[in-house]
């Protein structure tokens, strides 16, 4: 059963047609979650008592930077099953999740440096965080740039794939060398900030975007991959049925 | 082929890339006079005043040491590839790992080791004191290995791209934070004058962890390149 899943999911064509149907349900889900949670943390939720009102970025700011590290962990695990199983479908998840990833580290850099102003007084400080941030950043621009660099796509998704695990493989050692760079060379007092426990009204909407962000990756890497999925398959008899139908 | 031993075919393969180095002389010495001359701007970019490039000086000596082994890492597989003893390398019956390491071994021993003959100049020209230098030439030792291994990761990716160079510090310089950091830190510890035990430690784990593991990462991207 689960294995005639997989043999299925692998095959173009179906995985196409079952992607075009899941979307809606992943926006329409999104769309939701993300009314709600944005309405609950920009209105509902208190202000913070030490930082007030502009603590409410981090609704935006936390998700993203959560979302950052996930959509690495899950590109390097399709570029894994890709080298080693040779499917095509895995292939394609890696090379959709690059653009959405970097977006999403862009926007977690963003909205830092934004609530940086105001909390410490400057747009940007060489935090360990921050730090190990911006190098995601660069990873994500190397793949992006890598696999645009390369005509034939099949040998771009593996030769990108290679690089996903190589950079998995390095991130925990760039954050802890980051980390150790970062407590002996700035005093920790202006950038480490203690999160308190924090209360219920805070968590739900926190947590309601993080589901929210999901399911808009979800449904973008759904979308992007029925793209490539019909510019790779554009000389098969299917999409070309497929293009003359819709084109009556 | 067959009779050949894993440890000869590694042997003169690596004695057939130092014998091609060294008939072409002037690119053995252009990455260390990139190392010099890197290093050289950074006076004249900051200003003179001693006590402050006292204090850049490790950075300096090391990102110019980054730069110089990224510059020289196009060379690794280029002539193979563009002459077609890359493939041939492939085809062989011994493991693409081994033969890669020897390669990388060649091109450290030709580009890398260079920059550690000339770190002491360097350090003199940039008031590193003096008994911080034998710190500054172990952390070379240590770490320019590791450039080259990680290196050659990204090289083999880009090798059959006609303009990789630029993609290649794009893939490679984010993987030399670690080395640069540790490698840093151990030549300012040193300066203040604490035991550096730790950092060169980590220099060595990363040295091994990378010898282990970069020429399987290269060999896999080689055949993709290559396919």
């Amino acid at each position: 059963m689960i294995i005639r899943f997989f043999h299925q999911m692998g095959s173009p064509r179906y995985f196409y047609n079952v992607a075009g149907k899941l979307v809606p349900w992943f926006m329409v889900s999104f769309l939701i979650t993300l009314v709600f949670g944005l309405y609950y943390g920009l209105f509902v939720a208190p202000p913070d008592y030490q930082q007030g009102e502009s603590y409410r970025i981090m609704y935006i700011h936390v998700p993203s930077a959560w979302m950052s590290m996930f959509i690495y962990v899950v590109m390097a695990v399709s570029g894994l099953i890709s080298l080693v199983w040779r499917i095509k479908m895995t292939e394609i998840v890696v090379i959709s999740s690059a653009t959405v990833g970097a977006s999403f580290t862009f926007l977690a850099l963003a909205t830092g440096s934004l609530w940086g102003k105001p909390m410490w007084g400057t747009w940007w400080v060489w935090d360990a965080r921050l730090t190990s941030e911006l190098i995601l950043l660069f990873l994500y621009l190397g793949i992006i740039a890598l696999h645009s660099a390369i005509e034939d796509k099949r040998v771009a998704a593996r030769a990108v794939s290679i690089l996903a695990l190589v950079g998995v493989v390095n991130i925990p050692i760039i954050h802890y060398s980051v980390e150790w760079w970062n407590t002996l060379h700035q005093p920790a007092s202006v950038t480490k900030f203690d999160k308190p426990s924090m209360d219920m009204s805070m968590l739900i909407p926190l947590l309601t975007m993080a589901i929210s962000f999901k399911l808009y990756y979800g449904a973008v890497v759904l979308m992007r991959a029925r793209a490539e999925i019909v510019e790779r398959e554009r000389n098969s008899r299917w999409v070309q049925e497929m293009v003359e139908q819709e084109a009556k | 082929m067959s009779t050949l031993s894993l440890t000869s075919a590694f042997s003169l393969l690596l004695k057939r890339d130092l014998v091609l180095a060294y008939r072409r002389r002037s690119e053995l010495i252009n990455p260390m006079l990139f190392f010099v001359l890197v290093t050289a701007m950074f006076p004249l970019g900051i200003g003179n005043d001693p006590k402050l490039i006292e204090a850049v000086g490790p950075g300096v000596v090391w990102v110019a040491a980054l730069l110089a082994s990224l510059l020289s890492l196009d060379s690794m597989f280029r002539s193979d590839f563009e002459d077609g003893s890359l493939e041939q390398f492939m085809l062989s019956a011994h493991p693409v790992s081994i033969l890669v390491l020897a390669k990388i071994l060649a091109h450290w021993l030709v580009t890398g080791l260079p920059l550690f003959i000339v770190a002491p100049l360097l350090a003199v020209l940039l008031n590193i004191p003096t008994s911080a230098i034998p710190t500054l030439m172990l952390t070379l030792i240590l770490g320019t290995p590791v450039l080259s291994l990680i290196g050659s990761v990204g090289v083999a990716l880009t090798v059959g791209l006609r303009r990789g160079g630029v993609i290649l510090s794009l893939l490679v310089l984010p993987l030399y934070v670690p080395v640069l950091i540790f490698g840093t830190d151990a030549v300012k510890t040193a300066i203040i004058g604490i035991p550096t035990t730790a950092q060169i430690s980590i220099l060595g784990a990363m040295l091994v962890g990378s010898l282990v593991l970069a020429p399987m990462a290269t060999a896999a991207s080689l055949r993709i390149s290559l396919s």
